[in-house]
């Protein structure tokens, strides 16, 4: 409706009118400007997904020349078991990692934004572990995670708590890999910092003014406020999750790994790498990239409609 | 783009038109150019090695690295053999990818150094090329080579690769504690199954309700081969099209190696105790007298020279259930790809390489660096028989060395000549992921020995079957 009765009032046909020479000049030089990043995103971007759409049709080993197969491999999505093993676990990993992940950022948000003088170092403190190599917290989680020995479980023993076998038994694999991502939890921790900072204080004197407390003044104030910051770490983390690879796959299915393989770790991209890189299914390991992104792309818009009823942008209409 | 294009379509049909055309050209560029961006190899599956002329050029060789004297005593006598080309090394461990990618796209190296488990697979996607035109040139005497070796890289009758090095297990245990159990070597080698899971129940310990000295490691899921064949089963037929996995001599071996560990609290628990230990160092499992016996590989052996000479350490073949000595060999093999600029000086260079003279200088550097630091030298195994004796005779005398080296000198060599691998085959990499996940399933109390063994039968077959049939339909029907 809004969009017609625009219409009705702007000129006829505005887009007839020729462009004058300097906005022709200008056009120009912009396109000149961004030509890097176009020829960069056709190259390495657009033209890769478009490529992999074909191979996802064709049988291919990387050597031999692709042949045509229609949509076999995509009917062998759905009946290999494997596919439905790597979906379960990458969907339970994500539904876990995501809230724990996105709430720990939140608290040591709102933790830092009260940190004073010394929250320049915190933040640092922070963010430095996200400069670790995720092969690096691949091993890293199989040292800290031992069952036995590892620090982890000497830590719960103080407690008096006897600590599961992280790295060996299938029902704790998931949650190791859960608690070992907050490793990095300090760039979102940043994202959602910076939008504390923006939060208006006479906001909060008025929440102080009609009573509210620090938890009150955080669920109707804060979280209303950063909820568009807030949605992008989710969304973000939401995607990263369903592409879980690097800590999974150097921990218990890279070399050297045999007696660490597990089918609770077989995360989707995982089984898609072994597919494609290492028993040469190129085609099919194409096909199930594509099923991963209609699966990213449905959660994705589901988040986005569920967003339009709960996150405010400042100067949104709604 | 087609909505734009029905829009205009009205007054500006010259455009529509033309549009329909940038798009029409558009989609026909990109099939086009996808089409043709992923080129194999065609029929590029010979090379010539014909020709006594000088050689020249260059020769790059992927896979193999100069990291010890074995590497470059053999490596100067090969860059002398070709008395020309320039050698380029890129080091490290192949990569498959770097490799395959370079093959597809018409660069690839002159010469790989694979894992010989990979030889099938390359050879049956046309990656890698005969070489038996090759040995005959060089004048190669494959007879020298240990037969179950030359198997792993022959290919539905083709030779596709020079073996060289032999990794072989024997059984290593903590002599002292086998002597507080009263037990010996023939109690942990395999002879006897039964005698094994009560020597590792004898040798276990537990203190404050941890495991504190692991029995027996059985060292599952990686040895299932060793323990499968000493029951009288392999894994894969011998023409290497059919997978063996449900066999019941397996079934009975997998389950006599996963009641080593479920006697010993379950297999988390030895290996959360085994993956603490200091494994390269002086605080090694033996070492530290927190392991009883294990099946492990020959090199081992050096690495425990090294970091504790004094360890109370016994050695001993691993032996099947009739008594006799048993290894599954894996190593390494060079082979020449698809394409490559200068087979002929690949040929040579590999077959000095693999050559016995080459081997038993390198060795005799190795000896004598192994003497001027006080170490024992324990032998080579080169995966050339005649190698293997020359060295042996010549510069490893067990008599020589100390107790209890000379029996792990012993041992080594009674395991290399009695050992056996897996075929080749074009599907390597989803056979063994199918075996190991199996068993790995059932070591991590997921499903039952059974069900998990047939689970990976079929999933080995599978992959087999597929492998195997494009071979059968294209390259190999085209050789034939």
């Amino acid at each position: 409706m809004t969009s017609t009765t625009t219409a009705s009032r702007a000129p006829a046909n505005p887009r007839r009118r020729r462009p004058t020479a300097s906005a022709r000049r200008e056009r120009n030089a912009a396109l000149r400007f961004i030509s890097p990043w176009i020829v960069g995103f056709v190259v390495f971007t657009a033209w890769p997904i478009l490529y992999s759409a074909y191979l996802s049709l064709t049988d291919y080993d990387v050597i031999n020349d692709p042949t045509f197969v229609g949509l076999d491999n995509y009917r062998q999505l759905a009946t290999d078991p494997k596919v439905a093993l790597a979906l379960w676990n990458t969907l339970v990993y994500t539904v876990v990692q995501v809230p724990v992940y996105v709430l720990l950022a939140l608290g040591l948000a709102l933790l830092l934004d009260r940190a004073g003088r010394s929250a320049g170092f915190f933040r640092t403190a922070f963010f430095v572990p996200k400069m670790t190599p995720p092969v690096a917290v691949g091993v890293l989680l199989l040292l800290l995670f031992n069952g036995e020995y590892g620090v982890v479980n000497q830590v719960l023993g103080w407690f008096g708590v006897d600590g599961p076998a992280w790295t060996t038994d299938p029902d704790w694999i998931k949650p190791g890999l859960v608690l070992i991502s907050l490793w990095s939890v300090g760039s979102s921790v940043i994202i959602l910092l910076a939008a504390l900072r923006g939060v208006p204080t006479e906001l909060y004197d008025a929440a102080r003014v009609d009573g509210a407390g620090f938890w009150r003044r955080t669920r109707t104030v804060t979280v209303p406020m950063i909820s568009g910051p807030l949605f992008f770490v989710v969304v973000v983390n939401t995607i990263a999750a369903f592409q879980l690879f690097t800590e999974a796959y150097t921990a218990y299915f890279g070399a050297g790994s045999s007696t660490y393989r597990n089918d609770a770790a077989l995360f989707y991209v995982i089984y898609l790498f072994q597919q494609g890189f290492e028993f040469l299914h190129m085609g099919y390991a194409s096909a199930l990239a594509w099923l991963l992104f209609v699966v990213i792309m449905l959660v994705t818009v589901v988040q986005l409609l569920v967003s339009r009823r709960l996150v405010y942008y400042e100067g949104d209409r709604r | 783009m087609r909505r734009r294009g029905h829009h205009q379509g009205g007054s500006n049909g010259g455009r529509a038109r033309t549009g329909r055309r940038g798009v029409a050209a558009l989609a026909l560029g990109l099939a086009a150019a996808t089409a043709g961006c992923a080129q194999g190899t065609g029929d590029d599956d010979t090379a010539d090695f014909s020709g006594d002329e000088q050689l020249t050029g260059e020769l790059s060789v992927m896979g193999f690295g100069l990291g010890d004297e074995i590497a470059q005593v053999r490596h100067d006598l090969a860059v002398e053999a070709l008395d020309g080309p320039d050698v380029s090394l890129s080091e490290g461990e192949l990569d498959v990818q770097a490799f395959l990618s370079a093959v597809a796209s018409g660069n690839p190296p002159d010469l790989v150094v694979a894992t010989r488990d990979q030889i099938g697979t390359f050879a049956s996607r046309g990656a890698v090329v005969p070489i038996d035109d090759c040995l005959e040139a060089e004048q190669v005497d494959t007879g020298v080579f240990d037969k179950e070796a030359l198997s792993q890289v022959t290919f539905d009758g083709a030779v596709y690769g020079l073996p060289e090095f032999d990794t072989v297990q024997i059984a290593m245990a903590n002599g002292d504690l086998l002597a507080d159990a009263g037990l010996s070597m023939a109690d942990v080698d395999g002879s006897d199954w039964d005698a094994m899971a009560a020597a590792s129940q004898a040798l276990t310990r537990s203190e404050g309700g941890k495991l504190s000295v692991i029995g027996v490691d059985s060292k599952l899921p990686e040895f299932l081969p060793l323990w499968a064949r000493a029951n009288g089963a392999d894994l894969l037929s011998a023409d290497g099209r059919t997978a063996q996995l449900d066999d019941p001599r397996v079934l009975e071996a997998l389950e006599f190696a996963l009641g080593i560990y479920d006697e010993q609290g379950g297999f988390a628990t030895v290996k959360t105790y085994r993956d603490s230990a200091d494994f390269f160092g002086a605080g090694n499992q033996f070492a530290t007298g927190v392991l009883g016996a294990m099946p492990m590989e020959t090199w081992y052996v050096n690495v425990l020279n090294e970091s504790s000479p004094d360890a109370p350490l016994a050695f001993g073949p691993v032996k099947d259930r009739q008594g006799e000595p048993l290894a599954y060999a894996t190593g390494s093999a060079w082979a020449i790809p698809s394409g490559a600029e200068n087979p002929q000086a690949a040929c040579r260079y590999a077959a000095t390489m693999t050559a016995t003279d080459s081997w038993v200088a390198a060795a005799q550097e190795r000896a004598d660096a192994r003497a001027e630091s006080g170490q024992v030298f324990t032998g080579i195994l080169t995966a050339n028989t005649e190698a293997d004796q020359r060295i042996r005779t010549e510069l490893v005398d067990p008599q020589d060395a100390p107790a209890p080296w000379d029996a792990a000198i012993d041992a080594s060599y009674t395991a290399s000549e009695h050992t056996f691998t897996l075929p080749a085959n074009p599907a390597d990499a989803a056979f063994e992921t199918a075996w190991q996940d199996a068993v790995n399933r059932v070591l991590n109390g997921q499903q039952e020995p059974r069900a998990a063994l047939e689970q990976a039968q079929q999933e080995a077959q599978q992959a087999l079957d597929e492998a195997w049939a494009a071979w059968d339909e294209g390259e190999g029907a085209s050789q034939r």
